[in-house]
């Protein structure tokens, strides 16, 4: 790993809503990951454990309320002029998850993805404008007597390709994607998925890929974080993480993914997370200790001992 | 469930090439959504019905006054009161336009024949012996002119500043609301008749007056739209591709409301109408030789036992206009609300 | 083994500004008694229409029954009267939907959510209804239910509701419960307890279940047999164990190998090519010919009947039919039907 360039580093991220009332909710608890060039880093984790909120952070949608996200050493965070934000947002996109609601209704398909060539003024003519759209809907498998119809006119797989179009129109490097494909029907997940690898090794780009879908996550990333109310628990490469999972919520999630296979389904045993089975005591410190080179868990020293053996 | 059919030719089961770009394809017509929505109002036939009276009414209102030989304002008080009578219908004994009129002891008399009047006032004259039907017009004209004008001032502001007020958020979000709850607190009608006394009466005092409180109503629908697009990913999308706030409420945010702000502005057209009439009928409204709808009414009013028709035309007016208003919104609800969409 | 419900040639369109969709086209199948049957299929495939069509929800503006017939213990569900409908409905069967969030009514407590069914169907006094719904609610899962059953909705977690939702729908032990998705709203773990709870009721109160979702895991955990459906037909169906490692048809080849277990390591997924039939104007022939890599001539001119694979399994592909050629399927259902032998072999 010592060879690869570091993209992105989230240092320290918090993200309070609500802060000092009542209602405070950590939606993101000092976590701290960093994202190297050219690879799929997966987060996952149940709903309201935080992993779109980090993702919508890291983009500036929410401001951090503590910590750093450094984009090529420098802060995404923080006061910024016009001119930095949009070279930010040059670099970095998104695609949804609601292939519904993430593209406008009234625009046709030619302006949704031109969205982006005319707020950063990539075209300069018209036809080039178009020349463009063309290009993009082809690239994402769609033609081109698409780019004059509506949304509405879509199914579901087709929008979420025109939201990877859309992303794509301002050439950026990094893309989160923010569980692309939890709202398609099984037959599309996989077109979706393969059309963005394909993408990342023909442009050479990094993703964040939040999910909620194990298996997918695993097939489509190299290293995985898993997150639980707001802190991530685990961090490891993908192989790693589903060959030894340590923290106990990792484990538990691990054992509750159907499998499409009755044999196995019929004998496999659920395991269930307790936070209390850790018995930390008061004060303990708890942190993100580096068990084996590039595996990550958050756990007490003695915990970390304990799996230090456990892995040999 | 088993049906074996050996007599099926064995050429047809070679591999076959279909076009994988096909099954891309939309064999749909494509729709904007203006057309879908007129697919949608089309259906129903009461609101059509009621936009062609309306297109009908509208076109009237400025055709109509110069249909007759008489001015809406010249006055001829050698012609005062006289019934309604219309060429070729005044043989028609069950209809209301052969000229007569009853006593109070009942008896029925043709006041043309009487007076020995020469003429033909279709909808009659009033006690200054002016026509009816070239007021009744021009009275339409008016209050659908206040009534229009109203509706749009609301809309404009109410736009802006409920778009503002939601957009921004946070504590200029909670000034904004505190100053419409201001506003809606204080009865509509003390505001109105204040503002007429001030300004004197006339169509722009009416005007202001209408929308001084009239815009509330739509700013409050169109913040609440504000905060649900706020955080619709379509929306996120354009903040991440850089898009700045301005492009954001007019390009993604307002194209996406018009169904809303158009049936609001359609329902608060009648509702000016309305206030419009009503302000002329306590005698707040438009002033002589001014016509409206509601002055209409007024002034037949004052002799509706004698000349019923006096107030019964302009009436029907005003009860046709609000209906049709309202059904043809209530029409555009239905086409245009998204939720109603399959 | 009992059939306890039967459909028979069931076809259903839904008149739309646009046209007729022709949503369900000529569906047959049997639900046996205490088995799980498991539809899977994607959206528009018909199978939330199907068990709609069942429980006589389909909106009545715009549906219509063409033809066909619903069989439950004699009776044509298709042609009761509303009222005799509604003694049906919530007592011999019960439905159970997809979001635990807006199937339970938020001003009413959970206690009367569960006693209205039981006042209404089976005449119980409030007290036994009460007494009934605590004992639901323990059979569930549900900590303290005597005092979780005078709460609300919006006290409950969302795993918590569903288990509530899965307690109003037992009340009346249903012979039949219909599960529309029931765990696609939920998180992982929070599924795996429901899918638990849901196979240990069913042996606890042998009631049959339609289980309807699109998630080929869920379908291999709760699923006795299996119906595969696309549009608005079911193209394969049988048991758990045919489905899942002897599959016949190329769609749900596609759907098997599109997904990629813990194991899956090659460099693409499988994957169906193009998107579903627009049933306003479903293609000539096989509605799934155009994004078939196995489509043959026939496929473009008829449909294909369903073809006999053993006694209990079904495939609608005319690769079945004896002059069609053989096909390789894709690696990962090859490496399925290798196993197969051996897993009928074990049984």
């Amino acid at each position: 790993m010592a060879e690869k360039k570091k993209l992105l580093e989230i240092k320290n991220l918090k993200q309070y809503f609500n802060q000092g009332k009542a209602n405070e909710v950590k939606a993101i608890d000092n976590i701290t990951f960093d994202i190297y060039k050219g690879e799929v880093m997966g987060l996952v984790g149940e709903s309201g454990c935080g992993k779109s909120t980090t993702g919508r952070t890291i983009i500036r949608l929410y401001n951090a309320t503590g910590g750093e996200v450094l984009y090529d050493g420098v802060n995404v965070h923080g006061k910024k002029s016009k001119k930095e934000l949009k070279q930010f947002n040059r670099k970095m996109q998104m695609i949804f998850q609601d292939p519904y609601a993430s593209l406008n209704p009234r625009l046709k398909i030619a302006d949704v993805i031109a969205e982006g060539i005319d707020i950063h003024g990539l075209a300069k003519t018209k036809k080039d404008r178009m020349e463009r759209v063309y290009h993009l809907l082809e690239t994402v498998g769609l033609n081109r007597e698409h780019a004059n119809r509506y949304p509405h006119e879509f199914s579901g797989g087709q929008r979420q390709r025109i939201g990877i179009a859309r992303a794509l129109a301002v050439e950026p490097e990094f893309i989160i994607a923010d569980e692309p494909i939890s709202a398609l029907d099984v037959s599309i997940q996989a077109q979706v998925v393969n059309l963005l690898k394909q993408l990342q090794k023909e442009k050479g780009l990094t993703y964040l890929f939040i999910a909620h879908d194990l298996s997918m996550v695993k097939y489509i990333s190299d290293r995985i974080g898993v997150m639980y109310f707001g802190k991530m628990v685990e961090l490891a490469p993908a192989d790693e993480l589903y060959r030894n999972p340590l923290h106990p919520y990792t484990q538990s999630l691990l054992s509750a993914i159907p499998v499409p296979d009755p044999i196995s389904e019929r004998t496999r045993k659920r395991k269930s997370y307790d936070p209390a089975s850790h018995h930390y005591q008061e004060n303990e410190p708890v942190e993100f200790w580096e068990v084996t080179p590039g595996h990550f868990v958050l756990c007490s020293e003695k915990e970390f001992k304990q799996y230090q053996t456990q892995i040999r | 469930m088993t049906t074996k059919e050996n007599t099926i030719s064995k050429d047809m089961f070679v591999p076959a090439h279909v076009d994988p770009a096909k099954s891309e394809k939309i064999a749909k017509k494509s729709l904007n959504f203006w057309q879908d929505s007129w697919l949608r109002v089309r259906k129903n036939k009461g609101a059509v019905i009621c936009l062609v009276i309306l297109v009908v009414l509208i076109i009237m209102a400025f055709v109509g006054p110069l249909l007759t030989p008489y001015s809406y304002d010249t006055q001829t008080t050698k012609y005062n009161n006289l019934p309604p009578r219309i060429q070729g219908l005044e043989d028609v004994h069950w209809l209301p336009f052969d000229g007569t009129l009853t006593r109070k002891d009942g008896t029925e008399y043709n006041a043309y024949e009487v007076r020995k009047v020469d003429a033909y006032y279709w909808f009659g004259t009033d006690n200054l012996g002016r026509d009816i039907f070239a007021r009744l017009w021009k009275g339409t004209q008016v209050s659908l002119f206040i009534a229009f004008m109203a509706a749009l001032v609301d809309m404009l502001i109410g736009v802006t500043y409920g778009a503002v007020s939601g957009y921004l958020g946070g504590r200029v979000d909670s000034i904004m609301q505190r100053i419409i709850e201001v506003i809606v607190g204080i009865p509509n009608l003390i505001i109105v008749v204040l503002m007429i006394l001030v300004l004197k009466p006339g169509i722009i005092p009416i005007i202001v007056a209408l929308t001084i409180t009239g815009w509330t109503s739509m700013a409050r629908v169109v913040r609440g739209q504000v905060l649900k697009f706020k955080n619709q990913e379509f929306v996120l999308a354009a903040k991440t591709l850089g898009a700045s706030d301005l492009s954001i409420i007019f390009k993604h945010m307002i194209p996406n409301m018009f169904g809303i702000i158009i049936i609001n502005t359609m329902f608060s057209i009648p509702n000016a109408i309305f206030f419009e009439a009503f302000l002329s009928f306590i005698g707040l409204g438009l002033q002589e030789p001014h016509a409206s709808l509601g002055t209409l009414v007024n002034d037949g009013f004052k002799s509706m036992i004698a000349f019923p028709y006096q107030m019964i035309i302009p009436s029907i007016m005003i009860a046709l206009i609000m209906v049709c208003f309202n059904l043809v919104a209530d029409g555009l609800r239905d086409a245009l609300d998204p939720k109603m969409r399959d | 083994m009992e059939k306890i419900l039967q459909v028979k040639d069931l076809n259903i369109s839904f008149h739309t500004f646009s046209g007729e969709v022709k949503a369900i086209r000529g569906v047959n199948f049997d639900l046996m008694k205490g088995e799980t049957l498991a539809i899977v299929g994607e959206s528009g495939s018909g199978k939330s229409v199907t068990t709609k069509a069942i429980m006589r929800l389909l909106p009545e503006h715009n549906s219509e029954i063409k033809s066909g017939e619903i069989l439950f213990e004699g009776k044509d569900l298709a042609k009761l009267t509303d009222k005799q409908m509604q003694k049906i409905r919530g007592h011999d069967i019960s439905m159970i939907f997809q979001d635990p969030m807006t199937s339970l009514n938020p001003t009413m407590k959970i206690s009367n959510q569960i006693m209205e069914p039981l006042i209404k169907h089976q005449n119980m006094s409030k007290h036994a209804a009460k007494a009934r719904a605590i004992d639901l609610l323990k059979l569930v899962g549900i900590p303290k239910p005597e005092i979780r059953v005078n709460q609300y909705p919006h006290q409950f977690s969302g795993g918590m509701r569903q288990r509530v939702v899965i307690a109003i729908a037992l009340a009346c032990n249903p012979k039949i419960l219909i599960a529309d998705e029931p765990t696609t709203a939920l998180d992982v773990t929070i599924q795996a307890q429901i899918l638990e709870l849901m196979k240990d009721l069913q042996k606890k109160i042998d009631t049959s279940i339609i289980f309807i979702t699109h998630d080929l895991g869920v379908v291999a955990n709760v699923a006795d047999r299996v119906a595969v459906m696309y549009g608005g037909k079911i193209v394969e169906i049988g048991t758990a164990d045919e489905i899942f490692y002897n599959p016949q048809h190329p769609y749900t080849w596609g759907l098997i190998s599109s997904m990629p277990d813990l194991e899956t390591e090659s460099e693409e997924l499988y994957s169906i090519p193009g998107t579903p039939p627009d049933l306003l104007d479903p293609p000539k022939g096989d509605a799934f010919a155009p994004r078939n890599p196995y489509v043959m001539k026939i496929d473009l001119e008829q449909e294909p009947p369903f073809f006999k694979v053993s006694d209990t399994h079904y495939a609608a592909t005319w690769l079945l039919h004896p002059n069609a050629p053989k096909v390789e399927p894709p690696e990962v259902v090859k490496r399925r039907q290798s196993q197969f032998p051996s897993i009928r072999e074990g049984k």
